[in-house]
């Protein structure tokens, strides 16, 4: 059992998100930072897509209800296991009684506690990811609370010492694609997309980034049908303001689509804070793949890595 | 046959886009497309749209640079699906509280209230697709002379199972949320329940009626 004593601002719990349901409406929802989520997973020895509490902006504390491993990913808070420090990208051991306290980052957004043997949470629909929209999935549907008791999986490996891995390092320069409306812009609006620094609005959230700068022009008012979104779409309302959709984004929408974040860079808007500046590179499908490649090997390197310490 | 367009989104997933005008033959063929690639191990997951079909792929390193024209075959190959229809009846409060625009929409048509209702739920509307929210179905059908602008300023809270009109669509929100359609009424019918099988109560195809309920207007 883990004891919430401060719930924070928006601490939800998460996997790697509700797939095979967007037909239905459902959002895909999970983690912003997959690599981190899987870090911190494949730290503790847990299947890299498992449940883990994804903390905002820490100002988090919980109580151990019991001895185990834990590790504790992204944001690089000033996190403290009773009195002693805690690293980020570390396994390190608990226990019963003790407690895990977050204070706000000194960088980035969104921390990632990962326990081993996971949580002993329901999935529904076939994942444990909040859906805070439509109120279900995750802890009942919502953000936690103060006073929450998360049940714990069983642990299924003794580790005998700690472990610490090279986390994957993020910056505000973010790699898309030109997205289908994209020549459906001015010209003006084009190189102003690429060249901004755009600021993230504090208006931000799971659904969508939206972001401020100068109003991008689009030469056509042909209206376009609802058609299926994925995160990463970066869609210009006739505000002329961008939106980067996130996991939480609604199934289906109908603005044009300037760009597309690639899948590797996604998680960088993650740690990025409101009021920060985002820059938008373009690049080609082959380095996208690349990209997605590199991102890949590297997680499997950290999981040859943790598998061969023992 | 309808032209198409293919294009990828990104670098994982492929839409098929068709010319316009939307006809509900084409949107049949797309839930046949829609339920064929479902089954498929190069797609991870569908999103049948408005004339349009999106896919996600499993794995783009393998099947992205293929996947435009994959599409586009697969496409002149399927064939319309004819969903088993079923006639779903959505019994609804219209007027006072439950629908606080009806009077809006009446003066708009140049109908009174209970024209209104009465033309609403004389239509058997067509699921085209689910989208936007859990079970929200968009359907096509709506009379024009009920095609009514949406409001000028959005509530910030639209009660779950409010029935509307926004523009030329009509639809029924299965949660709460903001929105700026002209309300009709209410169902109290859940349309979205994540603990049953399936979680929505409509899926594309489906043919839908309005059933006046005598606490409203009728």
């Amino acid at each position: 059992m883990l004891r919430i004593l401060r719930a924070g601002l928006a601490t939800t719990l998460q996997d790697s998100g509700r797939t095979g349901w967007r037909q239905s409406g459902i959002s895909v929802g999970g983690v912003l930072d997959l690599p981190a989520m899987r870090t911190a997973n494949l730290l503790v020895g847990n299947a890299p897509d498992s449940a883990v509490l994804e903390i905002v902006l820490g100002q988090f504390k919980a109580e151990f209800m019991r001895d185990g491993w834990f590790a504790l990913t992204g944001a690089a808070c000033n996190a403290e296991l009773d009195d002693k420090p805690v690293w980020t990208g570390w396994r390190l051991p608990v226990k019963k009684g003790q407690v895990l306290t977050l204070s706000m980052p000194l960088h980035g957004m969104r921390s990632y506690l990962a326990i081993h043997g996971g949580f002993d949470v329901a999935p529904i629909l076939g994942s444990l990811s909040t859906d805070l929209k439509a109120g279900f999935g995750g802890w009942e549907g919502r953000k936690l609370e103060d006073g929450d008791r998360l049940p714990l999986g069983k642990p299924t490996q003794i580790f005998t010492r700690k472990a610490g891995v090279r986390q994957l390092l993020w910056g505000n320069r973010i790699r898309a694609l030109p997205g289908p409306e994209y020549h459906e812009f001015s010209r003006e609006a084009q190189q102003a997309f690429w060249r901004t620094p755009w600021m993230l609005s504090p208006q931000s959230n799971r659904m969508g980034y939206r972001l401020q700068g100068p109003a991008l022009h689009r030469e056509t008012t042909r209206e376009l049908l609802s058609h299926g979104l994925v995160p990463g779409v970066v869609q210009v309302p006739p505000n002329g303001q961008p939106i980067v959709l996130m996991a939480d984004a609604q199934t289906t929408g109908g603005y044009p689509r300037i760009a597309c974040v690639i899948d590797a860079d996604l998680y960088q808007l993650a740690q990025i804070r409101l009021g920060e500046p985002i820059h938008f590179l373009q690049c080609s499908l082959p380095v996208a793949m690349q990209a997605r490649m590199h991102q890949r090997r590297a997680l499997e390197h950290m999981a040859w890595g943790l598998a061969n310490e023992n | 046959m309808q032209r198409a367009r293919c294009y990828l989104l990104g670098e994982q997933a492929v839409v098929l886009e068709l010319e316009p005008p939307v006809s509900l033959q084409s949107q049949q063929r797309i839930w046949g497309l829609t339920q064929h690639l479902q089954q498929h191990q190069q797609v991870a997951e569908v999103i049948p749209g408005m004339n349009n079909i999106t896919l996600l792929l499993r794995d783009p390193q393998q099947s992205a640079l293929d996947a435009v024209e994959q599409l586009q075959r697969w496409w002149e190959e399927s064939e319309a699906l004819e969903a088993t229809s079923r006639l779903v009846e959505i019994p609804v409060i219209y007027g006072r509280d439950a629908g606080p625009d009806l009077q809006v929409v009446a003066e708009h048509a140049g109908l009174t209230p209970q024209q209104v209702v009465e033309l609403h739920s004389s239509i058997d509307y067509v699921v085209y697709f689910i989208g936007f929210q859990p079970g929200f179905p968009y359907l096509g059908g709506l009379d024009d002379r009920l095609h009514t602008p949406r409001r000028a300023e959005p509530r910030l809270s639209v009660p779950a199972g409010s029935v509307g009109i926004g523009g030329s669509q009509t639809g029924i929100y299965p949660l709460a949320t903001p929105g700026g359609w002209q309300l009709l009424g209410r169902t109290p019918v859940a349309l979205f329940n994540p603990h049953q099988q399936p979680p929505t109560l409509l899926r594309p195809g489906d043919s839908v009626r309005f059933v006046p309920q005598k606490e409203g207007i009728c």
